[in-house]
């Protein structure tokens, strides 16, 4: 087993047993079996890891350790880390390797008012690798983080969720049609995760990815920010600006890249967007 | 006698009005005229004011010569050579400096100090186009010796050797030697009559003292320093201002001490000339001033402004060999602020806004060397504003007051880049550093060199075989760091020698205690690729490529290992073992004076002609290509962030490396985050990296592009300032090659 190798997220990474999957498998944009199997409990549980960041400042608050866990279903056309769909994609790693690395920057961690983020890939889809190492990190007294589009939200249950100190919750849109349309899954476990989160008071910040033509649509948003108001734990809402950083992996990984003529919004769109949210009274970014 | 005494210590009470009384009036102790007298400042930079109309009329007139400047290289020189008292007084602006006083008797022009060498000078004025001036190269050649001659005159032949294989380089022995930092607050706070009379009784002291060689060289040199102060009085009398007694207002506080500084610029042309450690002192005189309503706070800026552009005027004649080494014409003025004191309480004061505010009211600027003595304990409002300084102007340093205070107490100040001393007790012979990777490689092939086949260092055994093993490489590195650490501090005790012989620092001397604490200040370049080159021995498989004269000059490399500046235990190990196999070598030898053996991990700019004598190296480096700055990781190595980066380089012991390690990172803008909350980040992440026993860090803050963009339009970019290692630079002054080094070292998108 070698260590996980890291570089940027926009750097592409694929292991040779990812690849021979990727080969046997040729509709790339399906959800293997192996991408949402659950990983057995064991002992010293093996999780795949695509790549580690230390030192974002976008991920959550303060300065915080990003674990990129491979494995989703969604298949968002704005994917900047499609080399993350397959969960066989990632180097395996397990929990204690995995919190060997943690455990070196517990102490800047803290002093940074950071900590640990599992982001993706869907971080849901390695369930009990997720709650283990939410689990040591809080051991740890670091502050948890999931960045996940809570399509698989209902395999977590109400005590899972005590060890997630904020979840970033991507809402891709508020229409369901559109949203299938950018994700190629439905809305509605989204909507059950926000709504459960929100009735348990676990804090969230809403994640709104603003790509022109796709989701800008003024009643799109409208939706959106409705249902923003809605939640109790809401701390804040982050206006995520689409960019082209990501096309160079769908170049790489031979896949048909539709936004490749996108440009990303306009100050003006930006504004406009984040004013929607803050007519509700939401803390905007 | 007693009449004068008398009369003096009447207008030392004048002088001394409102200041708190302590044994800092019967003798010399400036720190202890701090603690008694100056006030902490804890709030925010609300208070600060703007540039006067006065302030950037003075700038403004100073643009075009500046411009003509970057254009020529110089703009003037004078071949009198320099002294206290070689020049008339030069003005920028007469009618409406507050601050006066320049090298020579214009600004921005040039003089020569011939005592480091003549050829020296006549290259450097030969390079600019000017003729020496045959009479003085008569002087300097047939009558007067100088350093250069009498440290060549002592070299042995395998100091030679080692030097001109680049295995040991940029050796103070033709240019001064610098790094001696004079108390210049002394002037303000005795006048020089005190100071005079001080030296007097330290020279009494040894009449009785049997003559040995020690003794006499003692007098000799107090001899010198009594003269030098003698000089420093005269050439302020020549400025209008009479400094024989203390200052009396905050500007005049500011007057002499930059007297003192003067002087010594003018009498020594050093590697490198700090300020000291001020802006805590100027303060005591600025609150009594604004206490007694006799200075306004625009004024205390403006005095501060006008002292800061003097600060930038500071030029020396130097060859185009020492541009290579040190780039862009650097002369480290090196002014210390902030850091808490020993009793606990913070010795920022509102000066250290007031300082730092200069890079607003003037714009950012490579001088002076702005270095802030960091601590997670110094009040937020003012950790607040030098990061946000850093953000905007890219024009600081940080260095860790935390290990710096226990060894070197609370009133030590930075020479040059990072090396700490007590200001007025401690001074070093500078020893620039030596080369870890060639050294390393002489070591797989038997001391000889891999560029030009020479045996240089001892002839021992060269590795064999077709993969390098570590504990045999160790084997053979052992003996040869010890000729290494043989040879170098050999020449140091030549060179330190000679430069005391012939190009004595009297005026920075005079402004020293007489028993000075001396340090041995070695250093040592390439640690990254030293480090990793032995990881990649230890963890890969090295395959040694010999040429035909049976010397390995490449390297094949299968499979990964660790790199140093990934806080991965492994790599960093190495680092640290090499800085504490060096350390404990170099301790092996005697020095000259009986100074106490440091090293610096740092390289300034030379990390670029370091790695233009070095072969390819096994970690992947290739022949020719610079070697990462001070103890920076490998550029590009360093692939887990700059938060990876700076725990790796934190762990690099201080105890082994007394005389500083450095370390640059480039983040860019958005690295921060794109919030409010940017600077509380860079707070956050300076506070890490400190509390992790980091001991400094040159911060930029930059996209890769604006530097590309200078590059191509310099002019666009005047004041494009960037910190390299261990000071900052105007980019656009920086040669090609030193500009794509800069733009080819990493630069992190997350912290």
């Amino acid at each position: 087993m070698s260590d996980p190798l890291v570089g940027s997220r926009y750097e592409l990474r694929i292991d040779s047993e990812g690849a021979r999957e990727s080969e046997v498998v040729h509709d790339y944009f399906a959800v293997h079996p192996a991408d949402i199997e659950e990983t057995p409990e064991q002992d010293d549980l093996v999780g795949y890891v695509h790549s580690y960041e230390i030192g974002s400042t976008v991920d959550g608050p303060g300065i915080r350790f990003v674990a990129f866990l491979s494995g989703c279903l969604l298949r968002c056309q704005y994917c900047h880390n499609p080399d993350t769909w397959h969960k066989r994609n990632g180097y395996p790693v397990t929990v204690s390797r995995a919190m060997e690395e943690v455990a070196k920057y517990a102490h800047v961690l803290k002093v940074c008012r950071g900590g640990i983020t599992l982001s993706g890939g869907e971080p849901m889809v390695q369930r009990p690798f997720a709650l283990r190492i939410f689990r040591r990190c809080k051991e740890l007294g670091l502050h948890t983080c999931m960045d996940t589009s809570g399509r698989l939200g209902e395999r977590f249950t109400d005590e899972d969720l005590m060890d997630i100190d904020l979840n970033l919750l991507d809402i891709k849109s508020g229409d369901p049609d559109i949203y299938e349309k950018v994700t190629r899954q439905p809305l509605q476990p989204t909507l059950d995760y926000a709504h459960r989160l929100s009735s348990l008071g676990r804090p969230m910040w809403v994640r709104f990815v603003l790509v022109p033509g796709l989701t800008d649509g003024y009643d799109n948003v409208e939706r959106v920010a409705d249902i923003c108001a809605g939640l109790k734990s809401l701390e804040r809402v982050e206006i995520l600006r689409f960019h082209q950083m990501g096309s160079d992996k769908w170049r790489e990984l031979g896949l048909d890249y539709t936004l490749k003529d996108h440009e990303g919004p306009s100050p003006e769109l930006t504004e406009r967007v984040r004013k929607q949210f803050r007519d509700r009274g939401l803390t905007v970014f | 006698m007693a009449t004068a005494a008398y009369v003096q210590g009447e207008r030392k009470s004048g002088a001394w009005r409102g200041f708190a009384p302590g044994s800092w009036q019967e003798r010399v102790n400036v720190r202890e005229f701090i603690q008694r007298n100056y006030t902490p400042y804890e709030g925010d930079a609300a208070f600060l004011q703007g540039a006067t109309e006065r302030t950037g009329g003075i700038w403004k007139t100073l643009q075009p010569l500046l411009a003509e400047e970057r254009a020529k290289g110089i703009l003037d020189v004078s071949q009198i050579p320099s002294g206290i008292l070689a020049h008339a007084p030069g003005y920028i602006d007469k009618a409406n400096e507050i601050i006066v006083g320049l090298q020579t008797d214009e600004p921005l022009k040039r003089a020569i100090m011939p005592f480091g060498g003549w050829r020296v000078v006549a290259a450097s004025l030969e390079s600019y186009g000017r003729t020496p001036d045959p009479a003085l190269g008569e002087i300097f050649t047939k009558y007067r010796k100088t350093h250069n001659d009498g440290v060549f005159d002592a070299y042995t032949p395998d100091i030679r050797k080692a030097r001109s294989s680049g295995v040991v380089t940029g050796l103070p022995d033709a240019y001064g030697r610098g790094r001696i930092i004079g108390d210049y607050r002394r002037v303000a706070l005795y006048g020089v009559d005190f100071l005079m009379s001080d030296k007097e009784r330290e020279k009494h002291e040894l009449d009785d003292r049997h003559s040995t060689e020690e003794v006499i060289r003692l007098r000799e040199e107090l001899a010198e320093q009594l003269r030098s102060l003698k000089e420093l009085k005269e050439m302020a009398s020549r400025y209008g201002y009479d400094i024989s007694g203390p200052a009396t207002s905050a500007r005049e506080a500011v007057q002499w001490t930059y007297f003192g500084y003067l002087a010594a610029i003018k009498q020594q042309n050093g590697a490198a000339m700090s300020a000291g450690r001020l802006s805590t002192f100027f303060d005591i005189y600025f609150e009594r001033d604004l206490r007694d309503g006799t200075l306004t706070e625009t004024q205390a800026q403006e005095i501060i402004d006008d002292l800061v552009i003097k600060w930038r005027i500071v030029r020396f004649l130097r060859a185009p060999e020492y541009n290579q080494l040190f780039s862009g014409d650097p002369v480290w003025v090196t002014e210390v602020i902030g850091g808490n004191g020993e009793d606990g309480r913070t010795l920022v004061t509102k000066t250290a806004f007031r300082m730092l505010n200069t890079l607003y009211n003037l714009g950012p600027a490579p001088e002076p060397n702005l270095t802030v003595f960091w601590s997670p304990r110094l009040p937020d409002g003012f950790k607040r504003f030098a990061v946000k300084a850093s953000i905007d102007t890219s024009s600081i340093q940080y260095e860790s007051d935390d290990l710096m205070r226990p060894k070197w107490g609370d009133d030590c100040a930075i020479a040059c880049c990072v090396s700490a001393m007590r200001v007025g007790k401690q001074m070093q012979f500078f020893g620039a550093r030596v080369n870890l990777p060639k050294t390393l490689l002489y070591a797989l092939n038997g001391g000889r060199d891999e560029v030009t086949g020479q045996q240089v260092g001892p002839n021992l055994a060269p590795v064999t075989g077709d993969v390098l093993k570590f504990e045999e490489v160790m084997e053979r590195l052992d003996p040869m760091m010890d000729w290494l650490a043989k040879t170098y501090v050999n020449a140091l005790n030549v060179i330190h020698y000679m430069h005391d012989k012939y190009c004595y620092e009297a005026i920075e001397m005079a402004l020293h205690d007489r028993d000075v604490l001396r340090t041995m200040a070695c250093g040592i370049a390439g640690l990254s690729h030293a480090a990793d080159s032995l990881s990649a021995i230890k963890y890969a498989k090295v395959h040694p490529e010999r040429d035909d004269r049976g010397i390995i000059v490449d390297f094949h490399v299968e499979g990964d290992f660790p790199c140093y500046g990934n806080n991965d235990d492994r790599a960093d190990d190495m680092a640290k073992m090499l800085v504490s196999m060096m350390m404990n070598k170099i301790r092996m030898y005697p020095s000259y004076r009986g100074a106490v053996h440091t090293q610096s991990v740092l390289t300034i700019t030379s990390n670029v002609v370091y790695g233009k004598a070095t072969g390819n190296t096994p970690d992947g480096r290739k022949k020719g290509e610079p070697f990462a700055p001070g103890a920076n990781p490998a550029n590009g190595k360093d692939t887990h962030g700059a938060l990876a980066a700076l725990m790796s380089v934190a762990k690099i012991p201080y105890d082994d490396a007394e005389d500083g390690i450095s370390l640059t990172i480039s983040v860019v803008p958005s690295a921060l985050g794109l919030d409010e909350d940017r600077i509380t980040r860079g707070v956050d992440a300076l506070d890490a990296y400190f509390s992790s026993g980091g001991f400094h860090v040159n911060v930029n803050v930059l996209n890769r592009e604006t530097l590309e963009d200078a590059m191509e339009h310099p002019d666009k970019y005047p004041q494009l300032t960037i910190r390299v290692s261990g000071y900052a630079v105007n980019f656009v002054r920086l040669t090609r090659e030193q500009q794509l080094d800069v733009i080819h070292r990493t630069f992190h998108g997350a912290i």
